[in-house]
């Protein structure tokens, strides 16, 4: 049976401390655009924290969401691409071939989640920051659309290193960098086809729900809303 | 003879002219040296065309990043310019096909032009799709072509791949039938022509025309089929261009009344391009006399429907918006109104629905300043609707975290004016050299026109007495 990668969000345990958009940036090589290009808004953060307000003051409360590529099942980025750049693989995610992206941009136009980010300039790191580049991920040029891979690259990792050792994957053994970095146990990965596998048993629950999910996109990130009143 | 006759329409050509003067009047701007405007005129377009040349050169080299686009706005200047010269490409089509099988005679004195304008307008077009990549180099990749990865085709199911097939495939129709249509001419020139290339360059185009019953039965026939042809076409190219937007769930694009919308608009756009272009090329080549008020009045009441047709689209898109109850689709037409853009959207309303209404009255279509002040103000609103389509659905759609704003930069700016430098280039050098009137078809107009109203003018004259 094919893996079929999620990942659910307890948004009761995320404190938006804003590891995981550290984490991401690190692993997967995504430039820092700057102050005056992230005004424009063209700042890349695969995984952002939203941030809400509720109430008015002094008795407001504060949410946060941690948004990443919902890796959806219908994806309306897919469809739309014309040189099959953006397409689906058998383990369920949303892949993104640099190679084949010519720059359209209507995939990010089509995502209602906008966690489609697009190369408007060549990147470049300062510093020492072009030394702590990760070998296993590529470098992005400038008119490609990029976008959360789930960390692809851990995911087949894991699966050569299982094959290595002549065993099954094991829940738990792949981590993207998100989860990883999470001090608060907010961002649960796994294989949504292993019925017992952490994600799927939080997937079962009733309290999840996929965000925008009424738009059709069947996505495979699951949020668990907040039930505490803190 | 052809003079006003009480009651009856007033006639396609005035000044009562003879076959050999139409054919003298019409070649005339093509076989005398060109003035000073024409050439003041091809120095200014030559001169947008540069600087747009050099503002893409620069975008291709630096990045998509000199553009005003984001991450939220992924498309703004690059697809409105897109579908606005698309949208002007309508007319040409709708008068060389759709008016000829509806035997609409007075087509003759613009059928001509306005096909050139569709050509014209199509290659600014074109232009867009493969600029505003964000790997030009790679542009190509849209295009189905036999290749050794895989091999590996185009997604079918791409609105981008049909657009590629729809505009192609009406380019290729529109640049047969104006050639078609011109053989006739082609062949006139050369037998007006001294020796020399411009007349062995006539001589070929021309295909070896003899002017026999024989060569004009055929003819007629191969332009009446892709008249035939060319009729889906009108409404295929700009209702597949609106799927662009339809196919995606963005609120404010994804709508089932796109299509009609989109192809009452071009129509409206286009015909409104025709009479700007058309009011300046009648006084300027001294062609008065055969773009007359009554061929003015015409398209300003085909604007005025298709004005109608538009405003009832805008209302409709409100009212879907409110009737459906969804809360984004309120949100984006609200914000259309009242938001941000809201100037871009009362100056689209305000243009295409306020200011056509204008036409409504006889002395309006007939006051030639107010006409032309009238179709460049449809213009400005054409472009403009495209423009709150597209900007305005993207700059606030599902996630507030995500909303932007978007302001073009010079180098957006400057390659809108170098397609003007384009579009008019191609026009100035058209008007130099080949007839802007189709001669052969105005004469086949002119005389039965001459004919019916010399066997209905005695009837009508007795009634007038009566």
């Amino acid at each position: 049976m094919p893996h079929k990668w999620g990942l659910a969000v307890d948004l009761d345990a995320c404190t938006g401390c804003g590891a995981c958009v550290t984490a991401c940036h690190a692993e997967n090589n995504i430039p820092t655009v700057g102050p005056d290009q992230a005004a424009r808004g063209r700042a890349m953060h695969w995984i952002r924290i939203e941030r809400y307000w509720e109430g008015e003051f002094p008795d407001v409360r504060l949410r946060f969401r941690p948004v990443m590529c919902q890796q959806c099942d219908n994806a309306p980025c897919e469809p739309v691409c014309p040189t099959y750049a953006s397409h689906h693989t058998e383990e369920g995610l949303n892949a993104q071939v640099y190679n084949r992206c010519i720059g359209t941009r209507y995939c990010a136009n089509a995502c209602p989640y906008n966690v489609r980010f697009f190369e408007f300039f060549n990147p470049v790191w300062e510093k020492p920051l072009h030394l702590q580049l990760n070998p296993d991920v590529s470098v992005r040029e400038v008119g490609v659309m990029e976008k959360c891979t789930f960390c692809v690259q851990r995911i087949n990792a894991g699966k050569i290193q299982a094959k290595a050792e002549a065993r099954e994957l094991a829940d738990g053994d792949i981590k993207p960098a998100c989860a990883q970095s999470c001090p608060s146990k907010a961002l649960v990965f796994g294989d949504a086809s292993d019925p017992d596998s952490a994600v799927s048993k939080l997937r079962r629950s009733s309290r999840g729900a996929g965000l925008l999910e009424d738009l059709g996109t069947r996505p495979n990130v699951t949020y668990f809303p907040r039930h505490t009143e803190a | 003879m052809a003079e006003a006759v009480p009651g009856l329409a007033p006639p396609l050509i005035d000044g009562n002219k003879t076959l050999g003067r139409i054919t003298r009047d019409v070649c005339a701007p093509i076989e005398r040296r060109p003035g000073a405007a024409w050439w003041a005129g091809l120095a200014v377009s030559l001169a947008a065309l540069a600087a747009g040349t050099a503002a893409v050169s620069y975008q291709i080299a630096v990045g998509i990043g000199t553009w005003g686009v984001n991450n939220s706005v992924g498309w703004a200047f690059g697809i409105t310019n897109f579908v606005f010269w698309i949208g002007i490409g309508h007319a040409g089509t709708l008068i060389s096909a759709v008016l000829f099988l509806l035997r609409q005679r007075w087509r003759t004195s613009v059928n001509r032009a306005a096909e050139a304008m569709t050509l014209f307008a199509v290659m600014c077009a074109g232009i867009f799709p493969l600029i505003h990549v964000g790997r030009p180099w790679l542009a190509y990749w849209l295009a189905p072509y036999p290749n050794f990865r895989g091999p590996l085709w185009v997604n079918f199911r791409s609105p981008l791949a049909w657009d590629f097939f729809a505009v192609s495939t009406y380019f290729i129709i529109s640049a047969t039938f104006w050639y078609v249509g011109l053989i006739p001419d082609l062949a006139t020139m050369r037998d007006r022509m001294r020796k020399g290339v411009r007349q062995r360059i006539a001589a070929f185009l021309s295909l070896g025309w003899d002017g026999s019953a024989r060569t004009w039965q055929r003819y007629e026939l191969v332009y009446l089929l892709l008249a035939g042809l060319a009729t889906p076409l009108v409404f295929s190219v700009h209702t597949i261009v609106s799927w662009d937007f339809a196919t995606a769930v963005i609120p404010g694009w994804h709508a089932t009344i796109f299509a009609p919308y989109f192809v009452a608009g071009a129509i409206f756009s286009g015909m409104a391009m025709v009479l700007t272009l058309m009011l300046v090329a009648r006084v300027v080549l001294q062609l008065q006399e055969y773009i007359t008020i009554r061929h003015v009045d015409v398209m300003a009441k085909l604007v005025l429907a298709t004005s109608g047709m538009v405003g009832l689209a805008y209302l409709t898109e409100f009212f879907t918006a409110m009737y459906s109850g969804n809360p984004y689709e309120e949100f984006v037409f609200l914000n259309r109104a009242m938001g941000p853009f809201a100037w871009a959207y009362w100056t689209m309303v305000g243009c295409n629905v306020g200011v056509p209404l204008l036409f409504w009255f006889r002395r309006v279509r007939q006051n030639l300043w107010l006409v032309f002040v009238l179709s460049l103000l449809v213009n400005v609103g054409m472009w403009f609707e495209r423009f709150v389509i597209i900007v305005t659905s993207l700059h606030r759609d599902f996630l507030p975290s995500s909303w932007s704003g978007y302001t073009p930069t010079i180098i957006e700016v400057t390659t809108l004016i170098g397609t003007f430098g384009l579009f008019f280039t191609c026009y100035l050098l058209f008007c130099r050299f080949v007839p802007v009137i189709a001669i052969a078809e105005v004469k086949g107009a002119m005389m039965e026109d001459r004919h019916e109203r010399e066997a209905l003018a005695p009837a009508h004259a007795e009634e007038a007495v009566a």
